[in-house]
């Protein structure tokens, strides 16, 4: 069992009005010093048995496909070690 | 001409634009996102709402539902399809056409009577109209920016793609655009709801009705 994390992003050229939002609310909480906030998506995909490189690959075209919009969102897979995996 | 119109799971509009279809003129036909056929029928509306309720991405789910596998290749052989709001960015996501639809700069969900200039006359759906002329139907949504780099954006301009265009901009959609077409003029999305638009009765008028008498017109597709 392997866990694989792809995390979506809106391109930075790509108008964010959920990260301005957010941006917005935290110095009317009384956090300062924030000058920007993008916001994005993470999932966290369970693979059955061994993270081969077919595998792995075949993530990259599911975030290429579905997890992501390409015209819109940049995306970046990556393995979670043990450590990372287990928390 | 039979019009079919696909109902997905949290479609809001399709009854609404079957409606539209009939006053326009044409025989709606009720289509289902799970089956995979389109029944015999001549052009297909994709309607507003919030099909597959807009998870991941608006329109992201819908565009790998059953019939769409039917409705895309229908729509590369020269069917004429109409994608209203959700269905834009169903169209969108599933690549009949460049861009996507983001979130409302103004963060928003914007519902009004929107003035909008038809540009491209030559459309399978929008031939009833006169180029330049300008209409008001419904716009609601909250996902209405649409984005393109600059090069597909000036690719639009350049080839006459761009269907429709507000006046002034109630969402920060890039160069103000409402509706594109593809290349070869059947496929058209519009953030705007002409089924909205086609009874005095309701709505701010009937000036969405030429979408769908539009279809089946003389000099269909002569770009």
């Amino acid at each position: 069992m392997a866990r694989v994390v792809v995390d979506v992003m809106p391109k930075p050229e790509i108008l964010d009005p959920q990260g301005k939002a957010v941006l917005g609310a935290l110095p009317r909480l009384g956090f300062e010093g924030v000058t920007e906030v993008r916001q994005g998506k993470r999932f966290e995909l369970e693979i059955e048995g061994d993270l081969t490189e077919a595998r792995l690959a075949e993530v990259e075209k599911m975030a290429e496909t579905l997890l992501s919009n390409p015209v819109i969102e940049d995306y970046a897979v990556r393995v979670l070690d043990g450590s990372e995996a287990d928390a | 001409m039979k019009v079919g119109v696909v109902t997905f799971p949290g479609s809001l509009d399709d009854a609404d634009a079957r409606r539209a279809v009939r006053i326009g003129g044409h025989e709606p036909v009720a289509l289902w996102h799970g089956d995979h056929s389109l029944r015999g029928v001549d052009a297909v509306i994709l309607p507003g709402g919030f099909s597959y309720g807009d998870y991941l991405r608006c329109g992201a789910i819908a565009r790998f539902a059953p019939v769409m596998t039917e409705v895309v290749d229908a729509a590369r052989g020269g069917m004429p399809v109409l994608g209203i709001c959700n269905g834009f960015q169903i169209l969108c996501e599933s690549h009949l056409l460049p861009g996507a639809l983001i979130r409302n700069d103004h963060r928003k969900f914007g519902c009004l009577d929107q003035r909008l200039v038809l540009e491209n006359v030559r459309t399978a759906w929008t031939s009833a109209y006169a180029a330049g002329q300008e209409v008001t139907i419904v716009l609601k949504n909250g996902e209405g920016s649409f984005v393109a780099d600059e090069k597909t954006l000036d690719m639009l301009e350049a080839e006459g793609r761009v269907v429709a265009r507000y006046v002034g901009n109630p969402n920060g959609s890039q160069r103000a655009i409402a509706g594109i077409t593809n290349e070869a003029g059947n496929v058209v999305g519009l953030m705007p709801h002409p089924e909205h638009a086609i009874e005095e009765l309701c709505g701010p008028g009937t000036d969405g009705l030429g979408f769908f008498t539009s279809l089946g017109a003389a000099g269909l597709l002569s770009a």
